[in-house]
């Protein structure tokens, strides 16, 4: 994340007045829903990723928040005003399209003015923001130009300026880089969300980038057939995913099918017979024994070595069966007896040319209680 | 084998030009022939050139047909656009189905049909309105329209179809309301097809013969009326010479398109 970001967030400070309130939404295209009953508050200042595969109805959430499409079901509320039956062009929310649309007959001074003028603004003052808008996103030269005369990079800061130049309550951004090739994606990001934290606007961006929507967002929902699955900041979803769609979906995960044996307070052993083992999870749920478990843990918190490790939560033998260097870190496959395949990720902080393991060599992984969630849907 | 299938494609090439192009060369050269006799070469002459331009009752048919095609273009562009943006952009509203039909149908009803069909229309609406009062240039435009419209509304939705319709929310998202977006940025868009679609109708109003012939009344003759009854006489030369005229003017507006769209082309 670039920049400090405030300790608290708006969404933890009860007092805190929300910005976009998405109450009980649903929206059907024939007998397919799009969007189901989703709910969804949103701060101010917060700069707010929907994430999910392609069809899981995040955009269909964004164009009903632009006004595009009008929800079968539930409310919207922006600034605490009903908003769900305003067409698009009475909303105080302006939208980044992911094909940029940038009106190809109009110059790059025209494309941003074009929301100005639709205020009936004095001449002076429509150039005046006009010209502060191509300094912010770094256009001055090509003022004039037309679209079909700029690079990829260029028109998608055009068509940034032209969104934020009416100086929106919400800013709408449809996969905004998605059409930038990777070098000049990562250095977007960056700029991206600092323009954010400069104008104080809030931004809610659609993504099926999930690095994109944890290097940019303060917080992001992850959706999945027209539901949201879970609301976090990055770190919560990563770290403590509630379900086995959001750890699958966000990053690597191992997964070892089980069941509770028992609790202990806040310790689960879970019988896995694909680990081949007994498990222990640390986890604040109260679960009843036998019922059915995931164990997840994170490939770069499971611990690789040669010898057996001291006895500890979680620790596994096994071989090795592929590796993978990656440069700055390697990734091992470990076959476990249980019949599981182990991710596990070094760093590799030390330099040297031939890897320590080989394919074939036996190696235990292990890992602690508290390096893994609990997950029971 | 190598060498001898260069010949021959040259020659299909010679073949195919000279299949679609001598008539019309051969009505250019004859329109400089001296002699009255249209297949009897006697000299170059201009001189039915001089007798054209004194032709009064060829000029007053060219000026008719000229105003019935710029009327019907017009019109046709107004009509027909409006038909292709209903049928793209308004969803399936009920009777969608129907429209883009009947929309279709004068593509492929005959001329014959379409021009007795008018003539009845107006015939019978003569008798229960009092409007059209008799036949002429106001009938065959109308009678014009109802087929060229058709082909506009076909140019205009292929157009429209492959608009990025997020330009159009695009606008509104700014603050435009729809009427606006539809004459500052849809509109200015599809530009092109409607050009297209005017000349289209302009043109196949200005060739249309049996249409007119159903629809027209005293008085409002067009050139291809005029020039099929003169040619029942027996061809003048005159008449080649308003062709070689035609088909210059025709020739220029070629090269402008052409040159036009070329510089477009190296401008994006």
């Amino acid at each position: 994340m670039a920049g400090p970001k405030p300790a608290l967030g708006a969404w933890q400070d009860p007092s805190a007045a929300p910005l976009v309130e998405i109450r009980n939404v649903t929206k059907t295209f024939g007998s397919h829903y799009a969007v189901d009953d989703v709910s969804l508050t949103i701060y101010p200042g917060e700069f707010f990723s929907l994430l999910g595969a392609s069809g899981c109805g995040k955009t269909t959430l964004l164009r009903m928040l632009a006004g595009f499409e009008r929800p079968d079901a539930g409310r919207l509320l922006i600034g605490g005003e009903d908003v769900t039956e305003l067409p698009p062009y009475r909303r105080p929310v302006n939208m980044m399209f992911q094909s940029y649309a940038l009106f190809p007959h109009l110059s790059v001074a025209d494309n941003i003015a074009f929301g100005l003028r639709q205020e009936k603004l004095p001449r002076a003052e429509i150039r005046e923001r006009v010209a502060a808008m191509l300094e912010l996103v770094r256009m001055g030269d090509f003022a004039g130009r037309k679209p079909d005369q700029l690079s990829g990079g260029q028109r998608q800061r055009v068509a940034l300026a032209r969104s934020l130049v009416k100086q929106p309550k919400l800013l709408l951004l449809d996969e905004p880089l998605g059409a930038l090739d990777r070098k000049l994606r990562e250095h977007t990001q960056f700029e991206l969300v600092n323009i954010q934290e400069r104008l104080g606007i809030t931004f809610v961006m659609v993504t099926h980038d999930q690095e994109e929507a944890m290097t940019m967002s303060t917080r992001m929902a992850v959706m999945n057939e027209g539901r949201i699955r879970q609301i976090g900041t990055p770190s919560e979803i990563y770290e403590f995913p509630s379900n086995r769609f959001v750890a699958g979906f966000i990053g690597a995960v191992n997964q070892f099918e089980g069941r509770v044996m028992e609790q202990r307070d806040d310790l689960l052993l879970v019988r896995s017979d694909v680990a081949g083992t007994e498990l222990r999870v640390r986890t604040q749920q109260a679960v009843a024994p036998g019922t059915p478990v995931v164990v997840a843990v994170r490939p770069e918190k499971v611990l690789l070595t040669t010898e057996q490790p001291p006895p500890g939560d979680n620790s596994l033998s096994g071989s090795v069966e592929e590796i993978a260097y990656l440069g700055d870190v390697s990734i091992y496959h470990v076959r476990v007896p249980g019949g599981a395949l182990v991710e596990a990720q070094l760093t590799n902080r030390a330099r040297r040319a031939v890897a320590p393991l080989t394919w074939g060599d036996p190696a235990w992984i292990a890992w602690g209680a508290d390096d893994a969630v609990a997950l029971l849907e | 084998m190598r060498t001898r299938r260069p010949m021959l494609v040259f020659s299909l090439l010679a073949f195919g030009y000279a299949f679609l192009y001598a008539p019309i060369v051969s009505l250019i050269v004859f329109s400089f022939n001296e002699s009255r006799l249209v297949t009897v070469w006697a000299g170059f002459s201009t001189k039915w050139y001089s007798a054209l331009m004194h032709n009064e009752q060829l000029l007053g048919a060219a000026w008719v047909s000229l105003r019935i095609a710029v009327m019907n273009a017009t019109l046709a562009v107004i009509l027909g656009t409006l038909a292709g943006t209903a049928l793209v952009r308004f969803g399936r509203f009920r009777g969608r189905s129907a429209l883009a039909l009947m929309i279709g149908a004068p593509l492929v009803m005959p001329d014959v049909i379409l021009g007795l069909a008018s003539l009845l229309l107006f015939v019978a609406m003569e008798q229960l309105i009092g409007w059209p009062t008799g036949r002429g240039m106001t009938t065959i435009t109308i009678a014009h329209v109802t087929f060229s419209m058709a082909y506009v509304a076909v140019i205009v939705q292929s157009r429209l179809v492959r608009l990025d319709p997020s330009l159009e929310e695009a606008a509104l998202d700014l603050g435009a309301w729809p009427w606006k977006v539809f004459f500052v940025i849809t509109l200015p868009l599809i530009a092109p097809a409607l050009a297209a679609g005017w000349l289209l109708a302009f043109t196949l109003s200005l060739d249309d013969l049996v249409i007119a012939s159903f629809t027209s009344g005293p008085g409002a003759s067009t050139l291809p009326m005029v020039v099929y009854s003169s040619v029942r006489l027996g061809v003048s030369p005159e008449i080649n010479a308003l062709a070689t005229v035609l088909v210059l003017l025709v020739t220029i507006g070629i090269v402008i398109a052409g040159i036009s769209m070329q510089r477009r082309a190296k401008h994006s």
